[in-house]
C-alpha cells in the first residue's frame, strides 16, 4: 500500500471510529473498547504512512476529480504535513485509551457514544485538513474538524449550563473564523484561477497581504491568538478532559497549520506580515500566561497557558517570515524549526497536563485548584507525571520545551546583525518563560504539595493503568524530544525546505545551533539529579523521619485552610499584570463591634470576553430584534414587500440608465 | 387587427377596475373567470400564423380559466359559506381609485419603453402593467383567503398578457405548462383554504399571523 493509501485508510479508521459503538448497547463498555481499538490501528496506520511517506519510493500525493462542481479531491503527504500529522496520529489515540478508565461507557450512558463518534470525528478530520491539497476540500474537513470538536466539547450540555454557554461561544467564535476562511479561499480561487493549494508564483502584493490577513484571523481564530482567543478557556476547561488534551494538543495546531501553509503558497511577502505575527505572538505569550496566573480552575489554568504556547509557536512564525522577506535563511530556518518543534512539544506535554488535570478531578471531584492540596503523596504517579509536564511546558532543560524555545532565543540572537528590534522579542520570549515558571510552580504547590483543603483530596488516590498509561507514554516522549533533539533535525529542515526554496546550499540546523550539546548537557543533568537523589537516599538512610505539623509554631490547632492558596501565590503577579487581566476583588464587608459574616472572593475574568465581546452581542441583542417587525406574519404585507423591491428595482435601473 | 386587439384590451381593463370594486365574491370571481376567458382570445389576434395547435391552447385556456377554475372557487366559496369581502384594509372606492392611477402611471410608463415597432400602438404593454398592479392591491389589501385566490389570478393574467409581446417566439406548450400551473396552484389554494376554515373557523388570513414563528 502507497503511503497515501495508508493516511488516507488511517483518517477513515479515526473517522468512524465511533460508528460501531453506536450499534452497541450504552451500558456496557463493548463500543468504547473497539473505538479504542480502531483508533489504535488508524494510528499506527497513519505513523507508518507518514513514515514511508518520508523515506521516499512511496505515493505520497492523490488528486482524482469528485462529485462536487468545484475543486477535486486533492491530498498530498510532504514534510511540513507530516510534521503535523504525527501528533494528529498519536494523542487522540492515547486520548481514547485514556478515556477508556476516565469517561467510561457504562459510567456515562447518556453521552458516552456521542463523544465516541464526535471524537472519531475530530481525529480524522484534522488529519485531513492536513493532507488536504485542495481549497474546497480543505473547508470540508475544517468544518467537519470544528463541529466534531463543538459535540466532543459539550458532551455534557444537558447537566451543565456552563457547559452550554462555553460550546455555544465556541461555535459563534470558530464560525467566524471560517467565514473569514470562506472569504480567503475565495479570493485565492479569484487570483489564481482554482482551489488547488499550490504555489502561486505571481500575485499582486495587495492580493497577497489580504489573504494574508483573512488566513491570519481565520486561523489565528482557531489557533487561539489574542484577542481571538475568546473560545478557548470556556471550552477547554468545560470539555472532558482528553478532549481537551485534544484540542489543546493537536486542534489549535491545525489554526497554526493553516497559517503555515497559506504562507508557503503565497509569494514572498513583506516585512510587516513577519513584523505583525512576531507582535500577536508575543502579546499573546505574555498575556496569555498572565491570564493562566489569574485562574482558580485547574483547566481554565491550562487553556490559558495554551493560549500562552501559541503565542510562542507565532513568534517563531513570525521570525521565519521575517526572515524570507529578508532573505535570510538562518532565521527562517531556525524560527519555523523552532517553531514546529515547539507544536510538537506543546502537542506532549499539553496532553499530558490535561490527561493529568483530569485524574486530578476524578479523583478530587472539583477543578477548583484552592479546595485541592496534598496529593502528591496520595497521587504519586500523577505527581511525578506533573512534574515532568510542568519542567517541559516551563522550557526547563533537560526536557523536550527548552529545545524548541532554544532555537528560537538562537535565532531571535541571530536577527540582532539586521536591526535590535526583532530581538527585542526575546525579551518576551524570556518574561514568558519566567511568568511560566511562576504558573506552574503555583499549580503544583497548591495542588500536589501541602496538606488536603477537602474531604475528596484526602481520600484521592492514583487512577487506573489504562490512565497513567498514556500520560507516561507522553512523559517520555517529553524526555526523549528534550534529550534528543537532533533526531527531528532532519525532519524540520526538509519541512522548512517545503515551506520555502531556499535558494543556495540549505544551511543545517546543526551549524547554526549546536543541538547535540543539548544532549550532552540533558544527560550530564540527568545523572547530576540521579547521583544526587541516590547520595541523598543513601545518607538519609541511617536517620529517623518523624512527623509533625506544618506550620507548628504556636498554633494549637493548625487547620488546612491556613496554607497559602494558589491565588495568594500570584496575587503579585496578578497586581503587577492588572493593567491586562483587570482582576476583580470581592473584600468582606467588616462593619461594627460584632462583623458579620462575610466573604472574600477574586476573580481574573476573560478581559477581551466579558468587557467587549459579551457587551458587543448584547448590544445587537438589544438592537437587532427590531427588524423582526418586518416578519409581520400577514401574506398580504409580504406581497407587499416584493412590489416594493419590483419598484426600487425599477427605479434603480432608471436612475442606471 | 390592432383595433380589435385594443377593443379586447379595454374590456380587460375595464374588469381590473370592476374587480376592485365589487364586495361581493362570487361576483369578484365570475368577472374574473370572464377576463381569462377574454385574454384567450388574445393569441388568435396577435399570432401572425395561426395553426391547430394554437387553436387548441385557445380552447383550453378558455376551459380552464373560465370554467374549471372558477368552479373549483366556487365550490369552496360554498363550502366556506362566505360571500362578502367585508372591511378589506382599503375600501372599495379607493381601490378603484389606486387601480385607475395604476392604469394612468402604466399607460405613461409604457410610452417611455423602448418597444418593437409592431408593438407601439397596442395597449398589450400598458394593460399588462396595470393588471399585475390590481392583483397586486386585490392580493395586499384584500383579507380573505378566496379574494387572495383571485388576486393571484389577476396577477397572472397581466403575466399572460405581456407573454403575448413573445408570442412569436416562446413556444405555447410553456403558455400551456403556465396554465397547468395555475390549475394545479388553485386547486391546491382552495383546498387549503377550506382546511383554514376549519381550523381558523374562519376565512380570513390575519389569523395566520399565529403560525409566524
Amino acid at each position: 500500500m502507497s503511503s497515501v493509501w495508508m493516511v488516507l485508510t488511517a483518517i477513515c479508521l479515526l473517522g468512524l471510529s465511533g460508528a460501531p459503538g453506536c450499534l452497541l448497547s450504552c451500558r456496557s463498555s463493548a463500543g468504547q473498547r473497539v473505538a479504542t481499538l480502531l483508533m489504535a490501528i488508524g494510528g499506527v496506520l497513519g505513523v507508518v504512512g507518514v513514515g514511508t511517506s518520508l523515506g521516499g519510493g512511496s505515493e505520497t500525493s492523490l488528486s482524482v476529480p469528485w462529485f462536487l462542481p468545484w475543486g477535486r479531491f486533492a491530498v498530498g503527504i510532504d514534510a511540513l504535513a507530516a510534521v503535523f500529522l504525527v501528533p494528529v496520529f498519536i494523542v487522540p489515540v492515547l486520548g481514547s485509551i485514556y478515556g477508556l478508565g476516565y469517561w467510561s461507557q457504562p459510567e456515562h450512558p447518556d453521552n458516552g457514544r456521542r463523544l465516541g463518534v464526535s471524537y472519531g470525528l475530530l481525529a480524522g478530520s484534522m488529519a485531513l485538513v492536513v493532507i488536504a491539497r485542495d481549497g474546497a476540500l480543505f473547508l470540508i474537513a475544517w468544518e467537519v474538524m470544528a463541529l466534531a470538536a463543538y459535540f466532543a466539547a459539550t458532551a455534557e450540555e444537558h447537566e451543565n449550563a456552563d457547559v452550554r454557554r462555553a460550546g455555544w461561544v465556541y461555535l459563534i467564535a470558530t464560525h467566524i473564523g471560517t467565514l473569514c476562511l470562506l472569504a480567503m479561499f475565495a479570493l485565492w480561487r479569484s487570483e489564481t484561477g482554482s482551489f488547488a493549494l499550490a504555489p502561486a508564483l505571481v500575485m499582486s502584493s495587495e492580493v497577497a497581504g489580504t489573504i494574508f490577513v483573512l488566513g491570519l484571523i481565520g486561523f489565528g481564530c482557531k489557533a487561539g491568538l489574542m484577542p481571538l482567543h475568546v473560545w478557548l478557556p470556556g471550552a477547554h476547561a468545560n470539555a472532558p478532559s482528553h478532549v481537551s488534551a485534544v484540542m489543546s494538543g493537536v486542534m489549535l495546531k491545525m489554526g497554526i497549520y493553516g497559517i503555515v501553509r497559506i504562507t508557503a503558497l503565497l509569494p514572498v511577502g513583506p516585512t510587516w506580515w513577519g513584523g505583525v505575527l512576531l507582535a500577536v505572538g508575543a502579546v499573546t505569550g505574555v498575556a496569555g500566561i498572565a491570564y493562566a496566573i489569574g485562574q482558580h480552575d485547574i483547566k481554565r489554568l491550562l487553556a490559558y497557558s495554551s493560549i500562552e504556547n501559541v503565542g510562542i509557536i507565532a513568534m517563531g512564525l513570525g521570525l521565519a517570515l521575517l526572515g524570507r522577506a529578508q532573505g535570510r535563511g538562518d532565521l527562517v530556518l531556525l524560527g519555523l524549526a523552532g517553531a514546529l518543534l515547539h507544536v510538537w512539544n506543546h502537542s506532549l506535554f499539553k496532553s499530558l497536563l490535561f490527561f493529568n488535570a483530569g485524574a486530578i478531578i476524578h479523583a478530587t471531584h472539583t477543578r477548583e485548584m484552592d479546595r485541592m492540596g496534598g496529593l502528591a503523596k496520595r497521587m504519586p504517579w500523577c505527581a511525578a507525571l506533573f512534574a515532568v509536564g510542568a519542567v517541559a511546558i516551563c522550557a526547563l532543560p533537560p526536557l523536550n520545551g527548552f529545545a524548541s524555545e532554544w532555537l528560537m532565543y538562537v535565532g531571535l540572537f541571530r536577527s540582532l546583525s539586521s536591526g535590535g528590534e526583532v530581538a527585542m522579542a526575546a525579551v518576551a520570549l524570556a518574561t514568558i518563560g519566567a511568568l511560566a515558571v511562576a504558573c506552574f510552580v503555583q499549580v503544583l504547590g497548591t495542588v500536589y504539595l501541602g496538606e488536603p483543603r477537602s474531604d475528596a483530596g484526602d481520600h484521592a488516590y492514583d487512577p487506573q493503568a489504562s490512565m497513567i498509561g498514556p500520560m507516561v507514554v507522553l512523559a517520555c516522549g517529553c524526555a526523549a524530544v528534550g534529550v534528543f533533539p537532533m533526531m527531528a533535525a532532519p525532519l524540520l529542515e526538509r519541512a522548512t525546505q517545503d515551506w520555502m526554496d531556499l535558494s543556495g546550499p540549505v544551511p543545517a540546523i546543526e551549524a547554526l545551533a549546536p543541538l547535540r550539546w543539548i544532549t550532552v548537557m540533558g544527560l550530564s543533568f540527568v545523572g547530576l539529579i540521579g547521583a544526587a537523589v541516590l547520595a541523598w537516599k543513601m545518607l538519609s538512610r541511617s536517620r529517623t523521619i518523624g512527623t509533625t505539623g506544618t506550620w507548628d509554631c504556636g498554633y494549637a490547632q493548625p487547620t488546612a485552610r491556613m496554607q497559602y492558596t494558589g491565588s495568594s501565590f500570584g496575587d503579585t503577579l496578578v497586581g503587577l499584570f492588572a493593567f491586562i487581566l483587570w482582576p476583580k476583588k470581592y473584600w468582606p464587608e467588616v462593619r461594627g463591634v460584632l462583623a458579620r459574616r462575610s466573604r472574600f472572593r477574586s476573580v481574573v475574568p476573560d478581559a477581551i470576553l466579558d468587557r467587549l465581546v459579551v457587551p458587543a452581542f448584547d448590544l445587537v441583542g438589544k438592537y437587532l430584534p427590531r427588524l423582526r417587525m418586518l416578519q409581520q406574519g400577514q401574506t398580504q404585507v409580504y406581497v407587499l414587500y416584493v412590489l416594493a423591491i419590483v419598484i426600487v428595482l425599477y427605479m434603480w435601473g432608471a436612475i442606471g440608465a | 387587427m390592432t383595433h380589435q386587439l385594443n377593443a379586447l384590451l379595454m374590456v380587460v381593463l375595464a374588469i381590473n377596475l370592476f374587480a376592485l370594486g365589487t364586495s361581493r365574491i362570487l361576483a369578484l370571481i365570475r368577472i374574473v373567470a370572464f377576463q381569462g376567458a377574454v385574454l384567450a382570445i388574445l393569441p388568435l389576434l396577435v399570432h401572425q400564423h395561426l395553426n391547430a395547435a394554437a387553436a387548441v391552447v385557445v380552447l383550453l385556456t378558455i376551459a380552464l380559466k373560465g370554467f374549471a377554475i372558477p368552479a373549483i372557487m366556487i365550490r369552496a366559496l360554498r363550502d366556506a359559506q362566505i360571500k362578502r369581502e367585508i372591511e378589506p384594509l382599503v375600501g372599495f372606492l379607493p381601490s378603484i381609485i389606486l387601480g385607475a392611477l395604476g392604469t394612468a402611471f402604466s399607460l405613461l410608463f409604457a410610452g417611455q419603453l423602448p418597444l418593437a415597432a409592431q408593438h407601439s400602438g397596442s395597449l398589450l404593454v400598458p394593460t399588462s402593467i396595470a393588471t399585475v398592479l390590481t392583483g397586486f392591491i386585490l392580493l395586499t389589501t384584500r383579507y380573505k383567503a378566496l379574494t387572495q385566490v383571485v388576486g393571484y389570478l389577476v396577477l397572472e393574467n397581466g403575466i399572460f398578457v405581456f407573454g403575448m409581446l413573445l408570442i412569436e417566439s416562446m413556444p405555447l406548450v410553456v403558455e400551456m405548462g403556465v396554465l397547468l400551473d395555475l390549475f394545479v396552484g388553485i386547486f391546491v389554494i382552495c383546498i387549503i383554504t377550506n382546511h383554514i376554515n376549519r381550523a381558523f373557523s374562519s376565512m380570513d388570513t390575519r389569523r395566520l399571523v399565529t403560525l409566524k414563528e
